[in-house]
């Protein structure tokens, strides 16, 4: 297989320039330049929402209440993704950079990393780096402090008004929007929540400029992206790609040359089936991803690999809306009865209407994308739901 | 000022103030949107979904509770896509649900219900029966609540009720994902937790799942038994809600018809509560009295200030877990319904001679904190159960329609004696400021043998709707023997719903107050807004029927306590005087400290 048409970037785990001297070119910039370079860069969140980077910060900066907070999401808990745990062991310092120069832009001056209850492995080299970045902070006489709060491993508390509510001692539940965040976050303040790997791609567009970046990927999907590759794939781990390629191109690269299908986007995201590698982009402008990509062969059971995600949304819906607490429960079910004959092979229609309910209706972004791993399963693998 | 927006619903034009939600726009519209986690007393979940609409150019459909107007939106409420969503919705929600409606106490009155049929999901396949799989619980170890998780469709009202109107919080939500459920600490039975059995959530329940515990088959044997005497007293919020169960509109007074209703329900002696409120008035005043001489010429530092009434079960039980320091400010006085209960297996008995062995004494309440405040062990003075059975002003109203009377065209009849007899004080118990109002008109009189300067002894400042109101009254003009309390200013508060009780409480606790009288009542309203009443509840029925108690009170023709007749005959008779030693037997009683957990 011939090596790479891939390019492989270097944006975020590269450690050429010193904190320091990021956040010191940070801070000979104006807000507004700042804001315009993100701006230019084309960078949309990385967490998988894809909301401009940008517009979020410039939003929170215009509010009136003056108190504002930075939040970095680390709560890394879609199945097949792991980027964030690499990026936050190997550089820190540079999410706390990004979330420093936020804080300079939106004024600012605490704010909270937000860890994955599984990741408190983490935590102790976290905290010893945080120590450090203080001392920089200190030195450079930026007033701004950051503070880990520990997760207690609900996968909900990865939606960022679940999480508002989760640090707030309450109970992990997504909140009614609007208001957004930008408007009412955290204590219901105005609060910039960024996934970390955004973080470093904001604090490294700092660095560079906007040109770096936005060179790089597609009119819809600018820059570079780090993905977690897990399955069928003799090169499973962490790499960091520039954006825009096929499934297609992925999979040569990737695949085990046996690849079925390619779940993009972890168990909320997408299937896509081989007949579809050729025509799908991985981005915004096909099928996003916040990272996560499991490739499966054809030794793989298609309604297993359903069967599976359902049952992690069974237990890892919130429960609190109709949709997705009890939505979950009747297609798990309802395969279930398929594949044993107990409901005929027609009540899988009846399903994908329902499925179709549960994106639109669900009270959050989670609950609206639980169904698309089922409706692009079933749709594409239908055969193997039913015999 | 707010501003207004413009927005089109189903292609109307309309124009609502800024942060109207696209659900109350559209009911401005008259056009019925169906909710179920949507509660007007309530702050706004947006869990069940069943609002949703459809909003031209969103992908989504967003629940119409939850999303505020804005500028040039495009509503759409009747699309195939709200259709086929909401059914879809309802679907799911009745495949986690017990859908024994038949046997179900609230068939008929359940909100799921009627959406299932208005929705008509009865053709084609149904979604796989969850009820099975989930090895739901029944907790029926309260006198008061029942709570079946089996019917529960876990829109959070109870949640919400529990927390913002009663600051209890006895039920939380416990577990995700299909395991969700609604609980209590540690799923402890509502009997063993914080739970003051006011029974809001069981008011604002959609389904079956939090229901009152019914003492229906009991009060009919009790009545056909022959060799009992079954006696009935009806608390003063009952006679102004109990007809909007039967056909009869909000806020109409319907007192007459009630007690012909009782009478042909075959109850031996129908009587009323409102005689022991009376009752209430002279001890609770004279207490009040006794406590402020005490504080000013005594000088005793063991006296208890502010006193606070001690009415409200529900907030009793509050009192003894979030309080217990204060427990000694309650008044003495047990609640009207124990006092008529004391005295009917006594005074009644005597009079009417009956062995109080064989009365039966039940009572209609608004309330169903009451169902347990009956079952307390202080509440057996009289030598036996005092109360044997608390019916809600809903049970009532069932066992009405089980025996065929057609009650909005019943005659209007007149409560038996003794013990029947009241005044425009003891009606107004029913209201929130309601007991302070009563009292003050008796105690200002006895203290200055004038009464109350106010217009038509109406006292406005404690009556309306604030959470909290504060009143002062200058006491000038004092008989000889109250002459310390000349020119004192009497400074009180009244709170309904627990959590302005909190309010309150902390203000004493906190220094920040000097109160000498308290007036709670666990409910929002007072007692007309009790957990017992005629669901639904909300701010617009309140008004109604307090509007109507206090059309009760300026219609009665005595209507200061102590003027009662009866309570007068009862004090010569068998009493003798106020706070005398038959009353502390049988009138007051204390209640003791319970742990937050």
């Amino acid at each position: 297989m011939s090596y790479t048409q891939l390019k492989r970037v270097d944006l975020i785990f590269d450690t050429e320039a010193t904190t320091k001297d990021i956040l010191q070119t940070a801070w000979s910039k104006t807000n507004e330049q700042i804001v315009n370079e993100l701006l230019e860069s084309g960078l949309k969140g990385r967490g998988g929402a894809g909301f401009p980077t940008a517009m979020k910060w410039k939003f929170t900066s215009e509010q009136p209440e003056k108190e504002r907070f930075v939040i970095c999401n680390a709560d890394e808990g879609e199945p097949g993704t792991f980027k964030d745990r690499e990026i936050l062991f190997k550089v820190p310092q540079k999410v706390f950079g990004g979330m420093a120069v936020c804080a300079k832009v939106i004024g600012a001056t605490q704010g909270f990393v937000y860890l994955r209850g599984e990741y408190r492995f983490l935590l102790k080299e976290l905290q010893k780096q945080l120590d450090d970045f203080h001392g920089i902070l200190k030195d450079l006489g930026i007033n701004f402090s950051i503070s880990i709060v520990m997760g207690s491993g609900a996968y909900i508390c990865g939606e960022e008004s679940a999480l508002f509510e989760s640090m707030e001692g309450k109970r992990g539940e997504p909140r009614n929007k609007p208001p957004y965040p930008t408007i009412a976050g955290f204590r219901s303040k105005p609060t910039v929540i960024n996934n970390v790997e955004t973080l470093v791609y904001a604090f490294m567009i700092t660095k560079h400029g906007a040109k770096k970046f936005k060179d790089l990927g597609t009119a819809d999907s600018r820059g570079s992206k780090v993905f977690s590759i897990s399955g069928d794939t003799p090169k499973a781990g962490i790499y960091e790609l520039e954006l825009g390629m096929t499934v297609e191109q992925f999979v040569e690269e990737f695949g085990d040359g046996d690849t079925k299908a390619v779940q993009v986007g972890g168990a909320s995201g997408f299937c896509v089936p081989r007949k579809k590698f050729k025509d799908t982009i991985i981005g915004f402008e096909g099928v996003p991803t916040g990272g996560s990509m499991m490739l499966f062969n054809s030794s793989r059971s298609m309604y297993n690999v359903l069967h599976n995600y359902l049952e992690f949304f069974e237990e890892e819906s919130c429960g609190q809306c109709t949709p997705c607490r009890v939505g979950c429960q009747q297609l798990m079910k309802g395969i279930e009865a398929v594949k044993k004959g107990k409901k005929h092979a027609a009540y899988l229609e009846q399903l994908m209407k329902l499925s179709q309910t549960m994106k639109i209706t669900a009270k959050c972004g989670l609950g609206q994308s639980v169904a698309n791993s089922f409706s692009s399963i079933v749709e594409n693998f239908k055969e193997e739901m039913i015999y | 000022m707010a501003k207004n927006i413009n927005l089109k619903i189903d292609g109307i034009t309309v124009s609502v103030p800024e942060g109207t939600t696209i659900l109350e726009a559209a009911r401005q519209l008259n056009i019925q949107i169906p909710t179920l986690c949507y509660h007007e007393d309530l702050c706004i979940a947006g869990n069940c979904r069943v609002c949703v609409v459809e909003l031209k150019g969103a992908r989504t459909l967003p629940a119409s509770c939850a999303m505020p107007a804005a500028e040039g939106m495009d509503v759409l409420t009747n699309t195939l896509k709200v259709r086929t969503a909401r059914k879809h919705i309802i679907e799911l929600l009745l495949s986690e649900h017990n859908a024994q409606c038949t046997t179900c106490y609230k068939n008929g009155k359940c909100e799921l219900q009627n959406l299932a049929s208005e929705y008509k999901i009865s053709n084609g396949e149904t979604f796989i029966d969850l009820v099975p799989s989930k090895n739901y619980q029944i907790d029926a170890y309260s006198p008061s609540i029942i709570k079946d998780d089996s019917k529960c469709i876990r829109c959070q009202r109870c949640v919400r009720t529990c927390e913002e109107l009663q600051h209890v919080s006895a039920l939380g939500v416990a577990y995700k994902g299909d395991k969700m459920k609604i609980s209590t600490f540690f799923e402890n039975p509502m009997f063993e937790v914080v739970c003051t059995n006011c029974g809001q959530c069981v008011n604002r329940c959609p389904t079956g799942a939090l229901i009152e515990r019914n003492y229906i088959d009991q009060v009919w044997d009790a009545i056909y038994d022959e060799n009992t005497h079954v006696v009935v007293q009806t608390a003063p919020a009952v006679r102004v809600a109990l007809g909007e169960d039967l056909g009869v509109d909000t806020g109409e007074i319907v007192t007459g018809k009630m007690v012909t209703a009782l009478k042909r329900l075959g109850f031996n002696s129908v009587l009323d509560t409102d005689f022991t409120a009376d009752l209430t008035i002279i001890e609770e005043g004279n207490e009040l009295l006794t406590r402020l001489k005490r504080a000013l010429v005594d000088k005793d530092p063991n006296v208890r200030l502010p006193m606070a009434t001690s009415c409200s079960p529900g907030w009793i039980k509050f009192i003894e877990h979030t309080y217990p320091e204060y427990l000694d400010n309650l008044s003495t006085c047990k609640s009207p319904q124990q006092m008529f209960g004391a005295l009917a297996k006594t005074y009644y008995a005597q009079k009417r001679n009956i062995d109080p062995a064989k009365i039966v004494s039940v009572s209609i309440m608004p309330c169903t904190a009451k169902k347990f405040e009956a079952d307390r062990p202080e509440m057996r003075s009289s030598g036996f159960k005092d109360v044997d059975f608390v019916l809600t002003t809903r049970e009532l109203a069932v066992m009405i329609k089980q025996a065929g009377l057609d009650f909005a065209k019943l005659p209007e009849s007149d409560y038996d004696s003794i013990m029947g007899q009241s005044t425009g004080a003891a009606v107004i118990f029913g209201a929130t400021g309601g007991v302070m109002e009563a009292a003050l008109r008796t105690a200002y009189e006895v203290v200055t043998g004038r009464e109350v300067p106010f217009d038509g002894l109406n006292i406005t400042a404690v009556r309306g709707m604030d959470g909290v109101r504060e009143a002062a009254i200058t006491i000038d003009g004092t008989k000889p023997e109250w002459n310390f309390l000349e020119g004192v200013t009497l400074k009180t508060v009244v709170a309904h719903g627990l959590v302005n009780a909190k309010k309150v409480m902390d203000s004493v606790r906190d220094g920040k107050a000097d109160y000498h009288f308290i007036e709670i009542m666990a409910c929002p309203g007072g007692c007309l807004g009790g957990g017992g009443q005629p669901v639904p509840t909300n701010k617009e029925i309140r008004e109604k029927r307090a509007k109507a108690i206090y059309q009760e009170d300026t219609g009665k023709s005595i209507r200061k306590s102590h003027e009662n007749p009866e309570v007068v005959g009862i004090y010569a008779e068998f009493l003798k005087e106020p706070l005398g030693h038959k009353s502390h037997e049988l009138l007051h009683t204390h209640y003791k400290a319970r742990q937050r957990y």
